[in-house]
């Protein structure tokens, strides 16, 4: 055989999975999936243990010291796991690993590692498709969704057509845009029991325009969001199943959807 | 000062979001002001080259304000005007009520101006007898019901059309009581009728300011409906109420403003007047007031400069940020509790009354960032709100139950052992209790979100990091110690 033909096998390329505090403990598929959609496009996986919450609740709250000291804790779990990237299936939570240089911005030396994680952290269907330019989604869903950009994902990490492609790919979906996609759902963090009546308002508009499109699956990209908008759902009465986007796109499609019992 | 009711903020809310009639106008704004918006950009292709270019040219005026500020006095001064720089509320009300009194007023006419608003002049004219009469219609509709402004280019955005019938079949007594006033029609021409005479018989008029420009010395203001020149160029005197950072260096600069503001502000490519004032009537001038006055407001706005709050000064008040504002759009403006609403409201009003007379406001957001991205400015609202946040938390005007509940989350999610008993127990508890049907219906102590959503319950009653640690292939790094 021709020694030139074969190549040297590239190592493959190893990422650290940032489970969020939510999809650990209300979601756990949505890890599972994750982590089967990043073996599939050809990742080594590993899970640190050393991770629990971003600090996002903190950081939002105006408390900087309980930020730093979540995210110094994540930070070097992140850093002992020596990945080439961090993903979660989750943009709110990527946003807040992409703010932790501004947690740190009075020290330099955490900032610096703040800096080198963030920079390497991605959210999961952005991850798939412009990091690794991978869209082999092999995946099968009988029916109609509609898709809800969470605002994080959005307008910070410019989440929108990525999702979209990937979903592309399962047989037998079609996906339709809600009315007004832009509109936040109400959850933001603590917003949502901070000022319940606000929020409530808010989700009872996303709800009617989710309804209104037909759909019999909501899928989105964040496990905060799509509780709130379960919740909302269920109790007026709707029979949308509700999803995220990677259980889906790992074909697991046909498990119990969120908020539904046995 | 206006007073201000932003601290009571819950109980606005509670009675805003219970308001039908506000639910039903709000969602005609957004649909309206959103399109339009929308629709006027994607004719301006080079939209966000205008926005980087506003940007640039705002943070140069703020770098450079005494400069232009002066250029801007020196200007009016030699063309005859008079500048009176104030450094609060009650220092513009006095000036405002000296000219009037100088010249004998006893009626003034204004046009549409939230200086005005903010520091209570209309209250203070009339305690000391003088007479402020709104010719902006919406300004005109909510002094007849003695209301603020619920939105600041729109400020009657929350009264129905059958609420405006009202309010003029209760003032316009000498009117035949039968008339027709269902349609928008009838109310602008009563409205139109009415102001008629009172532009004819003002001694003073006061006007706002879209814009001071230090080049030329000249005030200029956008309005749709005329009453603004009407109020300027009619009475004798003409006051112009300003805050600051309202300058900008050169005409030219001007235009690039103006094409962002109309665009932004109702989708307009220019709103239908736009009228610069360069002083008063000249030897050789047909007609235009005898003298021109400039009032230059600081009220805080200096103590911003060179703040993190700094970037709030580039504000054109296009009211963009609040029309595409959730949480602006589920309460109104009203609920704010001051002069200006909106995502730039819960920025600014904590700058210009205290933040602890205005807690609550930056934390009315899920920083969904809509404001940011619809900006003219780019003006980064969720980083201020959040700067606020902090300063709150540092002064201890946090709430104490969010505070005491930020500490037992970081206690626990910062001692890694704990945290998964935590979870694996609130996963397995949960699951239990949620049962069956996978959801629960009420909470204790989570009502705020019970009241309007079932809560799902933990999928598995096990947490992802365990069920992971199961399986025969985890890849688990730095274990637990």
């Amino acid at each position: 055989m021709d020694q030139s033909e074969i190549s040297a096998p590239r190592p493959p390329v190893r990422v650290a999975l940032f489970i969020t505090c939510l999809a650990d403990m209300f979601r756990p598929a949505v890890g599972f999936a994750t982590v089967a959609l990043l073996e599939q496009a050809g990742c080594e996986v590993v899970v640190p243990q050393g991770q629990t919450c971003c600090g996002q609740p903190q950081w939002n709250s105006g408390d900087r010291r309980g930020a730093q000291k979540l995210a110094r804790a994540m930070i070097t779990a992140f850093e002992q796991a020596e990945v080439d990237y961090v993903v979660a299936p989750s943009g709110s939570c990527i946003g807040m690993v992409k703010d932790w240089p501004q947690v740190f911005s009075d020290d330099a030396a955490w900032q610096q590692r703040a800096t080198a994680i963030a920079e390497k952290s991605w959210e999961l269907t952005s991850f798939l498709v412009d990091r690794l330019g991978w869209t082999q989604v092999q995946a099968h869903l009988e029916g109609i969704a509609a898709y809800h950009d969470s605002c994080t994902g959005k307008r910070k990490l410019g989440v929108a057509a990525q999702p979209r492609a990937l979903l592309a790919g399962v047989a037998g979906l079609e996906v339709r845009d809600l009315s007004a996609p832009e509109e936040c759902c109400g959850f933001g963090g603590t917003f949502c029991v901070k000022y319940g009546d606000i929020s409530s308002r808010m989700v009872t508009d996303k709800a009617k325009d989710i309804i209104a499109t037909g759909a019999d699956t909501l899928l989105a990209g964040d496990v905060g969001c799509l509780l709130n908008m379960q919740g909302r759902l269920r109790r007026l009465g709707s029979p949308i199943k509700v999803r995220h986007v990677a259980e889906v796109l790992a074909n697991m499609g046909d498990q119990p959807a969120i908020g539904e019992g046995e | 000062m206006q007073q201000s009711t932003s601290h009571l903020f819950h109980d606005n809310v509670r009675h805003a979001v219970n308001d039908d009639n506000l639910r039903v106008s709000l969602e005609t704004m957004k649909t309206g002001f959103r399109f339009k918006r929308l629709a006027a950009i994607d004719r301006l292709p080079e939209f966000e080259d205008l926005r980087e270019e506003g940007k640039a040219l705002k943070d140069h005026v703020l770098a450079h304000l005494d400069l232009y500020l002066e250029a801007f006095e020196k200007k009016v001064i030699e063309q005859g005007g008079m500048v009176h720089w104030c450094a609060n509320a009650a220092e513009a009300q006095q000036v405002v009520l000296d000219i009037c009194r100088s010249v004998g007023a006893r009626t003034v006419t204004k046009g549409k101006s939230m200086i005005s608003e903010e520091i209570g002049l209309n209250d203070y004219l009339e305690k000391n007898g003088v007479q402020p009469i709104e010719t902006d219609l919406g300004e005109y509709i909510i002094q007849l019901r003695h209301e603020a402004p619920s939105h600041i280019i729109a400020p009657a955005i929350h009264v129905r059309k059958e609420m405006v019938a009202d309010a003029f079949r209760a003032t316009h007594t000498h009117r035949p009581a039968d008339r027709d006033l269902s349609e928008p029609r009838s109310l602008l021409d009563e409205a139109r009728e009415e102001l008629r005479d009172k532009f004819l018989a003002a001694d003073v008029g006061i006007t706002g300011a879209n814009m001071l420009i230090a080049e030329t010395g000249t005030s200029v203001i956008v309005t749709n409906e005329g009453n603004g020149d009407l109020t300027q160029l009619l009475p004798k005197v003409h006051v112009v109420l300003a805050s600051l950072e309202k300058v900008v260096p050169t005409l030219n600069d001007a235009s690039t403003v103006l094409r962002l503001l109309a665009r932004s502000a109702t989708g307009q490519e220019a709103s239908t007047y736009v009228t610069f004032s360069s002083g008063p009537r000249r030897a050789d001038d047909l007609d235009g007031p005898e003298q021109y006055h400039v009032i230059l407001l600081d009220n805080g706005r200096s103590k911003m400069l060179g703040s993190e709050f700094q970037d709030m000064l580039r504000c054109i008040r296009c009211g963009a940020c609040m029309n595409h504002c959730p949480v602006y759009g589920a309460i109104g403006g009203h609920a704010y509790g001051w002069v200006y609403p909106g995502p730039m409201g819960s920025v600014l009003t904590p700058a210009l009354i205290g933040i602890e007379n205005a807690a609550p406001l930056p934390n009315a957001s899920t920083l969904c960032g809509r404001c940011e991205s619809v900006c003219p400015m780019k003006i980064p609202l969720p980083r201020m709100l959040r700067a606020w946040r902090e300063q709150e938390f540092e002064r201890h005007l946090t709430p104490p139950r969010a505070v005491w509940a930020l500490k037992v989350h970081t206690a626990l999610a910062s001692r890694l052992r704990l945290y998964r008993w935590a979870t694996r127990l609130g996963a397995w508890a949960l699951r239990i209790w949620g049962g069956r049907r996978g959801s629960f219906d009420h909470i204790p102590f989570a009502q705020d979100w019970t009241d309007s959503r079932t809560m799902a319950a933990p999928q598995y009653g096990r947490t992802f990091m365990d069920l992971y640690a199961n399986r025969p292939n985890a890849h688990i790094t730095n274990k637990e110690r």
